[in-house]
């Protein structure tokens, strides 16, 4: 069960603007799937290792210099910014004046 | 021109052949097209023009010099969650209604060079969650068979457009069986590689340890032909992997086949595995042995899926913030106002459900109770594969639990939607190969059932599932 505080907590946390009627709805679908989910508490997990992927995972680095080949699909990348400004991606205002 | 008889493998060869010019095909797909799909829906928009230049670029290509290239002159639709350069890619959600591809996927990028073209973008659940293909932004497609009933999800459209002979061949996404699922409810083949066999560079993310693109043919040999064109290690994507190329396979007598009990019981629709159980009988007349095998962690797919998916998800779908791509809420002034507003109103019901759970599952103080604890039986759901695979060679089960179910059906109930991965997800959280193949139907319901083979060994599934479709093709 989530309570109706829980779920107006988590759609803060998730950024998503809700009517009240939606975070109700939300409530009981939300509580309803997490009391099927509870079945995982029937599998016995102890000494086993948790896995987040099904292949080895490792990270790949490149050297940390500037890729002038690739400037134009940056820049195309840019253009698809709803607002932006001399190349840059333009933010709306973060602190009240 | 039949297009029903026209495999990928006799468009390339007519092409190479001259039987046919490029032009001809693409003019009666898209007259088919046409004709179909304002019932249908597979696909979203076509750009006609562009299509039939590039197919008469691709016929002087022809007649100039010997166009050598492996796909030459095949045309192939793309799931609108996969990248390509210069069209629209909405992922069939609001938030991405009016983007366009400033690159192209791997998987693009190789076909076009190996000769192929795009013929159109198709139809799928909002960023492919979804198992009816109902939760698309844009109007739900429709199963070929029967237009009351939906195609399967998520990759709606690449199935139905496969199954109403409106193309050759379609890319799909799968994640927890957006492939197989479709397959099976169109009554076509559906193949989902082991993770990490195709590049997913260019794949719109939705759980990204999860999410394969895979192919939807009418048979397996036009799969493999596709397959062998963009399968490898990808520099853009460090999870890729190179398969081997496997032993030839020309019998099926003597292989081992396991049928987990859990995959044969209660919860299955008994239609289905009645259809099943016949095509089981078939195999055995061909010399496979077949084992009743335990895989008790199985049932604990779906449940262990809701937590990991949501929390990749969640995750993944952050960067839809109204700043850096994609819908934006106008007039809003404040950073976080516009965070609040745009993902309110651009994302759909499903999708916020989704991002509510992953967020929920991985906030303080339930992170060990929830995420940990699916990641661990992600573990034992692996072991029971490795165990089972010591002794079997292939594991079989239907593909999905139910027939295919009617528009509007199950759409209010969310969870019963989440069950319809019940038989396909085992696959994507260990990370094996798997494909559907259609084995009957029950009046206009296709039915399909899946194998499974251990990680890597895709070569050697696809090699039996040759086979083994041409026992089970009616």
């Amino acid at each position: 069960m989530i309570s109706l505080k829980e779920t107006n907590h988590i759609a803060k946390l998730a950024r998503i603007e809700f009517s009240d009627k939606e975070l109700k709805q939300l409530q009981a679908e939300l509580s309803l799937i997490l009391g099927y989910i509870d079945k995982l508490k029937e599998v016995d997990i102890k000494d086993i290792q948790p896995m987040g992927h099904s292949v080895l995972v490792k990270n790949v680095l490149r050297k940390d210099e500037s890729i002038e080949e690739k400037k134009p699909a940056s820049k195309s990348l840019v253009d698809w910014a709803p607002e932006k400004d001399e190349g840059f991606v333009k933010v709306k205002s973060v602190f009240q004046k | 021109m039949d297009l029903n008889f026209l495999s990928v493998k006799a468009i390339i060869q007519g092409l190479c052949k001259k039987d046919f010019t490029c032009e001809e095909i693409t003019k009666e797909y898209l007259n088919n097209i046409a004709k179909k799909d304002k019932e249908i829906n597979a696909f979203f928009n076509i750009d006609e023009k562009q299509v039939l230049s590039q197919a008469k670029e691709i016929d002087k290509n022809f007649s100039q010099k010997k166009n050598d290239l492996p796909l030459a002159g095949l045309p192939i639709a793309v799931k609108d969650n996969i990248l390509v350069k210069g069209q629209k890619c909405s992922a069939g959600s609001k938030m991405l209604e009016n983007y366009e591809a400033p690159y192209d996927a791997t998987v693009i990028k190789k076909v076009k060079q190996a000769g192929a073209f795009i013929l159109g973008k198709t139809n799928l659940d909002e960023f492919a969650c979804g198992s009816s293909g109902e939760h698309s932004a844009f109007s739900p497609c429709k199963n070929p068979n029967d237009l009351e009933f939906v195609a399967g999800g998520s990759s709606s459209g690449s199935a139905a457009a496969v199954a109403a002979d409106m193309t050759p061949v379609a890319f799909g996404s799968d994640t927890a069986g957006s492939v197989r699922l479709p397959a099976s409810f169109c009554g076509i083949v559906g193949f989902k590689p082991t993770y990490g066999a195709i590049s997913r560079f260019g794949l719109i993310a939705m759980a990204s340890s999860l999410d394969q693109i895979g192919i939807l043919a009418k048979k397996t040999e036009d799969i493999e032909i596709i397959f062998d064109a963009i399968r490898g290690k990808d520099e853009m994507d460090s999870t890729s992997i190179e398969v081997p190329t496997g032993e030839k396979i020309n019998s099926l007598n003597g292989l081992i086949v396991g049928l987990p009990k859990a995959c044969f019981s209660q919860g299955i629709d008994k239609q289905v595995l009645d259809i099943t159980y016949r095509a089981i009988e078939k195999l055995k007349i061909q010399g496979v042995n077949i084992k009743e095998i335990e895989m008790p962690n199985l049932e604990y797919g779906v449940a262990c899926y809701y937590i990991i998916m949501p929390a990749e998800l969640s995750s993944n779908l952050a960067r839809y913030d109204g700043i850096k791509y994609g819908s934006s809420e106008d007039g809003i002034k404040d950073l976080i106002d516009l965070y609040f507003q745009t993902r309110g109103r651009f994302f759909g019901k499903e999708i916020k459900r989704r991002i509510m759970l992953g967020t929920y599952v991985l906030s303080s103080g339930y992170y060990d109770a929830y995420y940990l604890r699916a990641l661990k039986v992600r573990t034992k759901i692996k072991m029971d594969f490795n165990e089972a695979f010591e002794k079997v060679d292939f594991v079989l089960t239907p593909t999905s639990p139910v027939l295919p179910f009617k528009l509007g059906q199950k759409i209010e109930d969310p969870l019963s939607l989440y069950m319809m991965d019940l038989l396909t997800v085992p696959a994507n959280l260990a990370g094996l190969p798997s494909i559907s193949l259609p084995v009957g139907k029950v009046g206009s319901l296709p039915v399909g059932v899946q194998i499974i083979a251990p990680a890597s060994e895709d070569k050697k599934l696809l090699a039996v599932a040759n086979l083994i479709e041409k026992i089970w093709t009616p």
